[in-house]
C-alpha cells in the first residue's frame, strides 16, 4: 500500500447553518484515478475548494503527502503538488495562450520573483510550455489572446496550466462539461495520457467518462460520502442509485 | 511546422533588445519635437515629464496590477518634500537628490502598498484616498518640514555632474529630465516584461487563479508598489529640482485624480499609453487654458467624455487599431 498523497479526515464545511460537506474522509494515493460523482449541489466543487485551500473547512483536516495542510495557504499547497482546475474556466484573459502556460512554468521554477530578467524567452521555458501545449494539441494557438479562444479551447488551456505545474495530485472539476464533443474527446484523451504516477481526482457527471477513467468512484450526496468503491459496484449500490444514478443504472441493468 | 515557428517567435520577439532601442529613438524624437514646439516654455515640458513619471508609476499598480488607487500623489509629494528638505539642508547634487527621492518613494510605495493591497475593490479605493488625504493633512500641519500652505521654496540644486548648472531657460533641466525619463522608461519596459511583470498582469486578471498556480499575490503586489514608488519618487524629485518649489498641490487629491485621468486617456496597462495620455492631456490643458482661461476645464471634460465614448480603452489602442486599418487598406489597394 503506497502512502496517500492526499488524505481528508472528517472534513465538514458549513455555510451559515447549511452543511455542504459533512464528515468526508477518503484518501488518494500515487497513480490513483478517482471519480467524484453526485447530484447537482451535492457539494463536490465546495469539497475541491476546501482541499485546494480556497475555503477553510469547518471541521476536519487535510493532509498532503502526510503533512497536515489544513491551515496552509493556497500557494503552499500548490508547492506541495496539489493542483486544481475550475468548473467554470479561470484564465489570465489579458495574456496569450503561451504566456498563460509560460507563467505557470516559470512559477513552478521559482522565476516569477525576478523583476529584471527575460526568462520568458529562455529556451528551456519555451520548450516546456510548447511541450505542454503540444500534449493538449493546442500548440497552434500559442499566440492567441485568451479572449479569442472557443470555450473548449479555454478548457484545454485551463488543464494545460495545471499540467505545467507538474502536479502530484490533480483535481479536475468537470473538465469536459459544456465542451463540444470533438474537443471533449481531446480533453478525455489528454486525461488518459496523464503521467501514470499522478493521482487524479475528477468530478464528472458523464457516467461513460467515469467508467472509462476511474478505478475508484466516490459518491457525494447532500455533502456526505455515501459510497466509495470500484466502478462496477457503484451501479448496483442501492443508495447510490436512489440518490443519483436513477435511470442510468436501470438502463445498465436491463441490458 | 509553421505553427511551431510562429510559437517560437511569439514571446522572445517582444523582449528582444530592439524594443528598448526603439523606445529610446521614439522618446528622443518626442523630446526634440517638444523642444522645437515649446522653445520658450521648457518649464512646461519639464513639469510634463515629472507628471508623466507619476502616471507611469500609477500605471504599474493600476494598469498592470489592477490595484485601484486615488492617492498616488502622496508618494510623489512626499519624495518632492524629502528632496526639497535635503537640498535646503545643503545636499544639492542633483543625482544624489534623485536617488534620495527614489528611496523616499520606494519607502512610501512599500508602506502604502502594504496597506492598500491587503484590500480589494471599493475598500481598497477608499483606503487609497484615505492614505492620500492623511499625507495631505500632514503636509499641511508639519509646516516645519513642508512650509505648510506657503510650500517649500528656495530649492536650488547644484550642477549636474558638477558641470551643467540649472539655467533660467530650463535647458539643463529639460535635458536632465528627458534623460531621466528615458532611463526610467527603458528600465520599466524591462520590468513589465519580466516574469514578475507577467505575474502582476495575471494577478490583475484573476488573483485567485494566480494563487492557484502557486503565486504569493500579496508580496508581489507590495513589491510592485515599491517599484511604482521609486518611479513616482523620481517624478516628485524632478518636480522639486526643476521648479525649486514644492507646494501642497504635489500631494493633493486633484493630482492623484488627474494622473488617473491621464492614464485612462492614454490607455492603462501599457507604458506607452501612460506616456501618451500624460502628453496629450497636458498639452491640451496647456493650449486650452491659455486660449480660454474660464472654460478650459469644461473642454477638458468634453475631451474625456469623447475618449470614454469613442475609445474606452484609451488613445493608444485606438491609434493602434486605426493605423492597422489604414495599413491594411493601403495593402489591399496595392
Ligand atoms: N460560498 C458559498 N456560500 C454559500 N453557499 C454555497 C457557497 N458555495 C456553494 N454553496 C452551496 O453549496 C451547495 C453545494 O455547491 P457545490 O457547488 O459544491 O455543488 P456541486 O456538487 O459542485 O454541484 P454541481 O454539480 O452543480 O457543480 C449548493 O447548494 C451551493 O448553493
Ligand atoms: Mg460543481
Amino acid at each position: 500500500m503506497t502512502r496517500p498523497l492526499l488524505e481528508l479526515r472528517h472534513v465538514s464545511k458549513a455555510f451559515g447553518g447549511m452543511k455542504v460537506n459533512d464528515d468526508v474522509s477518503f484518501s488518494v494515493a500515487e497513480g490513483d484515478r478517482v471519480a467524484l460523482i453526485g447530484p447537482n449541489g451535492a457539494g463536490k466543487t465546495t469539497l475541491i475548494n476546501v482541499i485546494s485551500g480556497d475555503l477553510q473547512p469547518s471541521e476536519g483536516c487535510i493532509l498532503v503527502g502526510g503533512v497536515d495542510m489544513t491551515t496552509h495557504s493556497i500557494p503552499r499547497r500548490v508547492d506541495a503538488g496539489l493542483i486544481r482546475t475550475f468548473q467554470i474556466t479561470r484564465l489570465f484573459t489579458s495574456l496569450t495562450v503561451a504566456e498563460n502556460v509560460a507563467l505557470a512554468v516559470m512559477q513552478k521554477k521559482g522565476l516569477t520573483k525576478r523583476v529584471f530578467s527575460s526568462a520568458i524567452g529562455r529556451t528551456d521555458i519555451r520548450r516546456e510550455w510548447q511541450r505542454v501545449l503540444g500534449v493538449l494539441d493546442i500548440a497552434h494557438l500559442a499566440d492567441r489572446q485568451v479572449s479569442q479562444l472557443a470555450y473548449g479551447q479555454q478548457r484545454l488551456l485551463d488543464l494545460a496550466i495545471g499540467l505545467a505545474l507538474e502536479p502530484k495530485v490533480l483535481l479536475l472539476d468537470e473538465p469536459a462539461a459544456g465542451v463540444p464533443s470533438d474537443e471533449s474527446s481531446r480533453i478525455i484523451e489528454a486525461i488518459d495520457r496523464l503521467p501514470a504516477h499522478i493521482a487524479v481526482l475528477m468530478i464528472e457527471h458523464d457516467m461513460d467518462l467515469v467508467f472509462r477513467f476511474a478505478r475508484r468512484v466516490l459518491v457525494l450526496a447532500n455533502g456526505r460520502l455515501i459510497f466509495q468503491g470500484n466502478p462496477a459496484e457503484v451501479t448496483s449500490h442501492q443508495e447510490v442509485r436512489r440518490a443519483y444514478l436513477g435511470s442510468y443504472a436501470d438502463a445498465c441493468h436491463t441490458h | 511546422m509553421t505553427d511551431r515557428t510562429l510559437a517560437e517567435d511569439a514571446i522572445p520577439a517582444r523582449i528582444a533588445i530592439p524594443v528598448e532601442l526603439r523606445a529610446v529613438a521614439i522618446m528622443l524624437t518626442l523630446a526634440a519635437f517638444g523642444y522645437v514646439l515649446f522653445p520658450d516654455d521648457l518649464a512646461f515640458l519639464t513639469r510634463l515629464i515629472s507628471i508623466a513619471l507619476l502616471v507611469l508609476s500609477l500605471d504599474l499598480v493600476t494598469g498592470y496590477s489592477g490595484v485601484a488607487t486615488l492617492g498616488h500623489s502622496a508618494i510623489f509629494g512626499v519624495s518632492a518634500y524629502a528632496v526639497g528638505n535635503l537640498c535646503l539642508a545643503g545636499q544639492s547634487d542633483p543625482l544624489l537628490l534623485l536617488v534620495a527621492g527614489a528611496l523616499a518613494g520606494a519607502l512610501m510605495g512599500l508602506a502604502s502598498g502594504a496597506l492598500i493591497t491587503r484590500f480589494k475593490g471599493l475598500p481598497q479605493l477608499v483606503l487609497s484616498i484615505a492614505v492620500g488625504q492623511l499625507v495631505a493633512a500632514l503636509a499641511n500641519k508639519l509646516s516645519g518640514l513642508t512650509g505648510g500652505s506657503d510650500g517649500l521654496s528656495g530649492i536650488s540644486p547644484g550642477r549636474v555632474f558638477g558641470i551643467y548648472a540649472f539655467d533660467i531657460y530650463g535647458r539643463t533641466g529639460y535635458v536632465f529630465s528627458v534623460a531621466v525619463l528615458i532611463v526610467v522608461f527603458v528600465v520599466l519596459l524591462r520590468i513589465v516584461r519580466s516574469p514578475f511583470g507577467l505575474l502582476c498582469r495575471a494577478i490583475k486578471d484573476d488573483s485567485l487563479r494566480a494563487r492557484m498556480i502557486g503565486a504569493r499575490v500579496y508580496p508581489r503586489l507590495v513589491l510592485m508598489y515599491g517599484v511604482s514608488g521609486v518611479v513616482a519618487g523620481i517624478g516628485g524629485s524632478l518636480a522639486a529640482i526643476n521648479t525649486g518649489v514644492v507646494g501642497l498641490d504635489s500631494v493633493s487629491f486633484e493630482r492623484s485624480a488627474e494622473a488617473l485621468v491621464m492614464l485612462v486617456l492614454g490607455g492603462a496597462g501599457s507604458l506607452w499609453g501612460a506616456l501618451i495620455g500624460s502628453i496629450v492631456f497636458q498639452v491640451f490643458e496647456h493650449y486650452v487654458s491659455a486660449a480660454n482661461p474660464f472654460h478650459w476645464m469644461t473642454m477638458v471634460g468634453a475631451l474625456l467624455i469623447a475618449v470614454v465614448l469613442f475609445a474606452p480603452k484609451g488613445l493608444l489602442p485606438l491609434a493602434i487599431s486605426l493605423t492597422g486599418r489604414v495599413a491594411s487598406a493601403l495593402r489591399s489597394r496595392a
